[in-house]
């Protein structure tokens, strides 16, 4: 059974911190509570989506600077 | 200037978009709306005679996107391009790419936008055009005695800054000679470990300050003014707040202030709308250029309230040849207006934006309500949280609070949480009734306010 991360807020999802970093979590990898999964952009301000649960193998559903709307999934872990 | 039959483009969205539409309609002239596929509901686009998609979401992809919208205006046959104000209405390259493209740019040449965007190109133009900035040493200060023959010269208290900073960082005040002699030194080390660079140089602080604005119209060689505004309510550097005219400015300082835009607007050939934006210090009755933007701002209602004149309208007309209609002995302020920025926020938590989706619609009758909304739309998270502007006259200050009052007591938008408590209870402080809030104000107050939830 996939535990799943949904999206908190509507708005521009980023994966990455920047658009010169790494993501914030890698394709594959692990996921640890208070971990930060993403950012959320509504109307230029942005929002941390920290993780509630822990996992492994991070599969994204969303990719970097797409729209959400809230409640949308975000990623899947095992 | 015959306009009927010509085409606008309106590069832009939200408020502004249905603003320019509304002008552009009163001269005749047929309006295409691009769009991003995030506003194909949008109000500017229900309002369109055509629309044309510009592409995804992200404002990088569609409003941003230089190219893409000159292509977009291009293929529609537009014969202007109207850019609103934020997204490419202050860039050289796109105002340039549009006049290659064979259309007409709704502002001025892509050179002055370049020269005055460049801050210090514009304090040049300024000097140049005897426009007080504020002072400071001519240039590097390398010693503690030079630094001293300079606060002889502009007084306390002094900034010392570091060359090399910016955004504010390891910039310390001097109120007197000691400081000086104290703090020059550590700036000194400190901006050389910081920055490898210790250049240091001074600027005057600027107490109490006030954020004071001139509108200026220009058709490339006459220029007049419509007086000032005062926007003096910020928070993080946003206005909330506008006004026109300034609470605090004597006739002989507006004629001073007035009278020097103009002339720089003038000495650079000035075509369009465009504001020149001072921070004014009152125990000095001083101003300080800042800076210059080359487009229609969002706080130009108040100036239209109390001039009669159009803005919108006009620098159309410039754009597409006319000359200026407008008479500098024929302005003359009328009464007092004010607006307030009704954002998607919701301030009893910490501005957090609020975007959704639209309930009943209640505007008081004798107010002017610029706005994007209608009754059902969804307000999406992709951009601003500026919703619309509630903008009221009166006969004076005291008699346009009153109506800003009774204007937000009936005032209601369903469905979202707006910035509306924040103003009905600035509306009802003693500092902003007063006229006394300097650009300060805002942020501390918010730091004990107590604001009803939205």
């Amino acid at each position: 059974m996939s535990k799943q991360i949904l999206s908190p807020l509507p708005g521009t999802f980023y994966r990455k911190p920047s658009p010169d970093e790494p993501p914030f979590v890698a394709d594959g990898g692990p996921v640890a509570v208070g971990d930060t999964i993403g950012l959320v952009e509504v109307m230029k301000t942005f929002h941390e989506v920290k993780a509630e649960i822990s996992g492994t193998n991070a599969r994204f559903a969303v990719e970097n600077e797409e729209p959400v709307m809230a409640g949308a999934l975000l990623v899947e872990l095992d | 200037m015959e306009l009927a039959g010509k085409s606008l483009f309106i590069a832009n969205r939200g408020e502004i978009a249905v603003r320019v539409n509304r002008a552009a309609k009163a001269l005749g002239l047929k309006v295409i709306q691009g769009h991003s596929q995030a506003d194909t509901e949008m109000l500017a686009v229900k309002l369109a005679d055509e629309t044309v998609d510009l592409g995804p979401p992200a404002a990088t992809k569609s409003y941003l996107d230089v190219e893409k919208v000159v292509a977009a205006a291009r293929d529609a046959g537009a014969d202007a391009v109207h850019p609103g104000y934020g997204f490419l209405s202050e860039n050289a390259r796109f105002a340039n790419a549009v006049e290659a493209a064979g259309m007409i740019f709704v502002g001025p040449s892509g050179d002055t936008i370049a020269r005055m965007g460049d801050k210090v190109a514009a304090r040049e133009a300024a000097i140049a055009a005897g426009v007080p900035v504020a002072p400071g040493s001519k240039g590097i200060v390398a010693s503690i005695d030079e630094a001293r023959s300079v606060t002889r010269e502009i007084g306390y208290p002094v900034m010392i800054k570091a060359s090399a900073g910016g955004g504010g960082r390891g910039i310390r005040i001097a109120e007197n000679d000691a400081d000086l002699a104290r703090l020059i030194p550590q700036a000194q080390t400190e901006a050389a470990a910081a920055f490898g660079d210790g250049s240091l140089y001074l600027e005057r602080m600027v107490t109490d300050a006030r954020h004071v604005e001139v509108q200026i119209m220009g058709d490339g060689t006459r220029a007049v003014h419509l007086f000032e505004r005062e926007c003096s309510l910020q928070r993080r550097r946003q206005k909330v707040w506008e006004e026109a005219p300034s609470a605090v400015l004597s006739d002989a300082a507006r004629a001073h202030v007035c009278a020097a835009s103009i002339r720089l607007a003038e000495a650079v050939g000035y075509r369009g709308a465009g504001t020149l934006e001072f921070l004014y210090e009152p125990a000095r009755d001083a101003f300080y250029f800042m800076e210059m933007n080359t487009r229609i701002q969002v706080e130009h209602p108040v100036t239209e309230m109390i001039t009669g004149v159009d803005l919108v309208q006009e620098m159309i007309r410039i754009a597409f040849g006319a000359p200026l209609s407008l008479d500098q002995s024929a302005l003359r302020i009328n009464g007092h207006s004010i607006e307030v920025r009704v954002n998607a926020e919701d301030p009893s938590n910490n501005f957090m934006p609020f975007p959704g989706v639209v309930g009943a619609i209640q505007v008081p009758d004798d107010v002017r309500f610029d706005t994007m909304l209608y009754e059902g739309y969804a307000v999406p998270p992709f951009y601003d949280s500026l919703l619309g502007k509630l903008i009221v006259h009166g006969a004076d200050r005291a008699d346009a609070l009153e109506k800003l009052r009774a204007a937000l007591g009936d005032m209601k938008l369903e469905g979202l949480k707006t910035t509306l408590p924040l103003f009905r209870a600035l509306a009802n402080e003693p500092k902003v009734i007063a006229g006394e809030a300097n650009t300060a104000f805002l942020e501390s107050w918010l730091e004990t306010a107590e604001i009803e939830a939205a």
